[in-house]
């Protein structure tokens, strides 16, 4: 039977994820080191796990507020506050959602309408743009490159700029580049916003992961733009806690109220023991300064500044990234393709790493690698890889 | 201490086989920086040995463990120190910690065979005068060592890519 004829024509016209041979691939070899994991090496913190051992035995199963438990909303409030100088009304201002992707989802759901232009700069993470889509709206790439250390720019941002554009997703520090944007490249941006006025989707789950003396600014934390902020972040890489889906956007009630509607009929709540081990994880770091986070961080700029040195060592340019756990070296000089070289070297030396066209075109030229793995795994990477360089 | 020192404890802990060159690309620091901190650490005697943790039980050796809780008389003027001094000397004796709670020392206690740690107990430690009372527990099998779990059969449960 054709199911052409049934099923939505725009959703089926996405793409599926473009790496799905490749993993299929890297799944199925012996040995393979993994450069390509998107999220942390660490076990979630066993306090953290206990609390959800906890809630269970406890007997609590039963749903949570849609927007979350109001615990957790003020804990995330106070959070916010404390560590990004944001405010947000816990009871008017957060929903509590199934991890960032929730979010980004059903922010953008909230706000496009068919027609409505919704500016994505690339690279960067792979569900903006089909997000946009299912919501009937239009993404427009801005590609950012490495001359300008993969930051976006006002000029660039001001040259896609259109009457029907309604927002700009923000998404730093970056997933796959490892790109910040620092107080400064994002007061450029403010600028633009409060000219054109429209909308920001500032996606800062690596919020946490700052490094060479860098700390994260809050798009929303710049003079007046908290009303044209949605700020979107989760536990997952910062908690180490991916499994347990547990993210929240805030931002204007007026915004807040229609991403609750679309949370409330679609998911009804984010599960209530990862909002309980969620809540933990607020608690203890409110206790002892996040220390969890700090060790955590310690231990990627270690491997962060091995990675580079590693690849630069190599002969590879490679942009220094200050944020997320992930380099993104430019592999240009060897005449291969992203595809060609991460298929080869997986192959050649049984290396997985994410070809940088996986998250845009623009991407090409570049490959993802992840330093969220143990260090004598990513010794034996880097030798692997210089290696294969060598053999080139 | 300095933020390089405290980095490289923290790095060394968990391997010290690193090379000098990739300790210094890890700290940021430049290689003579690295090899005077650890030279300083030596000095002070912070760092005190570079040694593995080995699984014994993986061996063909025999070795039997004992933790004994050892009550003591402290002595004038040198409280618990001279006593601990006494007992650390013996080559059986792989740690000593003064203790709180209901015993002073707690004694860490290696052997060949389970007869000769007896004897030391019998022998050595309890005939101490300064000694007044031991509870000795035998190790039947050792878990996790310093951080180190000896039969670690979890594997990575992430996917082996994830964008």
């Amino acid at each position: 039977m054709n199911y052409d004829r049934y099923l939505n024509a725009s959703v089926a016209a996405v793409p599926p994820s473009g790496i799905r041979r490749f993993f299929d691939m890297a799944s199925t070899m012996k040995g393979t080191i993994s450069l390509g994991v998107g999220e942390p090496d660490f076990i979630t913190p066993y306090h953290i796990r206990d609390a959800a051992i906890n809630s269970l035995l406890n007997g609590e199963t039963q749903y949570t507020a849609n927007r979350g438990m109001l615990s957790l909303r003020k804990a995330v409030s106070r959070y916010l506050e404390e560590r990004f100088a944001v405010s947000y009304d816990p009871e008017r201002e957060i929903v509590i959602t199934v991890g960032a992707s929730e979010a980004i989802d059903t922010v953008i759901r909230a706000i496009a309408s068919p027609g409505d232009e919704i500016l994505v700069p690339e690279p960067s993470y792979v569900s903006y743009s089909p997000s946009v889509i299912f919501a009937g709206g239009t993404p427009v790439p801005i590609v950012t490159t490495a001359e300008t250390d993969f930051r976006l720019t006002a000029d660039a941002l001001r040259a896609v700029i259109t009457p029907r554009t309604k927002a700009l997703i923000l998404p730093y520090p970056n997933n796959p580049t490892g790109a910040i944007m620092e107080r400064a490249d994002l007061e450029q941006i403010a600028a633009v916003i409060r000219e054109k006025e429209i909308l920001v989707i500032s996606d800062e789950i690596y919020g946490e992961l700052t490094y060479g003396g860098r700390t994260h600014t809050a798009f929303g934390s710049l003079p007046g733009m908290m009303p044209y902020t949605v700020t979107i972040n989760c536990f997952s890489k910062s908690f180490a806690m991916t499994g347990w889906r547990v993210g929240y956007a805030c931002g204007p009630s007026e915004i807040i109220d229609v991403v609750n509607k679309i949370h409330q009929y679609a998911i009804l709540c984010a599960p209530r023991q990862g909002q309980a081990a969620a809540l933990e994880a607020l608690y203890a770091g409110f206790a002892n300064g996040f220390e969890d986070v700090a060790r955590m961080r310690e231990s990627y700029d270690r491997r962060r500044r091995l990675m580079v040195q590693g690849f630069r060592d190599m002969g590879l340019e490679c942009f220094e990234p200050l944020g997320a756990f992930y380099v993104f070296p430019s592999i240009r000089s060897t005449g291969l393709t992203s595809e060609e070289f991460c298929q080869r070297l997986l192959r050649d030396k049984q290396i997985a790493c994410v070809p940088g066209t996986a998250f845009a075109p623009c991407g090409e030229g570049h490959i993802r690698c992840s330093y969220a793995t143990a260090l004598d795994k990513l010794n034996i990477a880097l030798d692997r890889m210089a290696q294969f360089i060598r053999g080139l | 201490m300095t933020k390089l020192e405290n980095d490289l404890l923290d790095i060394l802990r968990e391997d010290c086989r690193i090379p000098l060159e990739k300790l210094a690309v890890m700290t940021g620091a430049s290689m003579a920086e690295v090899a005077d901190a650890i030279e300083q650490l030596e000095k002070n005697k912070i760092i005190l040995r570079y040694a593995p943790v080995i699984n014994w039980d993986k061996t063909d050796r025999d070795r039997v463990e004992a933790m004994i809780e050892v009550k003591v008389l402290p002595q004038r003027e040198q409280g618990f120190d001279a006593v601990a001094a006494r007992i650390y000397a013996f080559d059986e004796v792989r740690s000593v910690y003064l203790m709180s709670g209901s015993y002073d020392l707690l004694v860490l206690v290696q052997a060949r065979t389970l007869k000769e740690l007896a004897l030391f107990v019998s022998e050595k430690l309890s005939v101490l005068d300064t000694v007044t009372g031991t509870a000795t527990a035998f190790v039947l099998k050792r878990y996790k060592e310093d951080g180190v779990v000896f039969e670690d059969t979890r594997e990575d449960g992430r996917l082996v890519i994830t964008l």
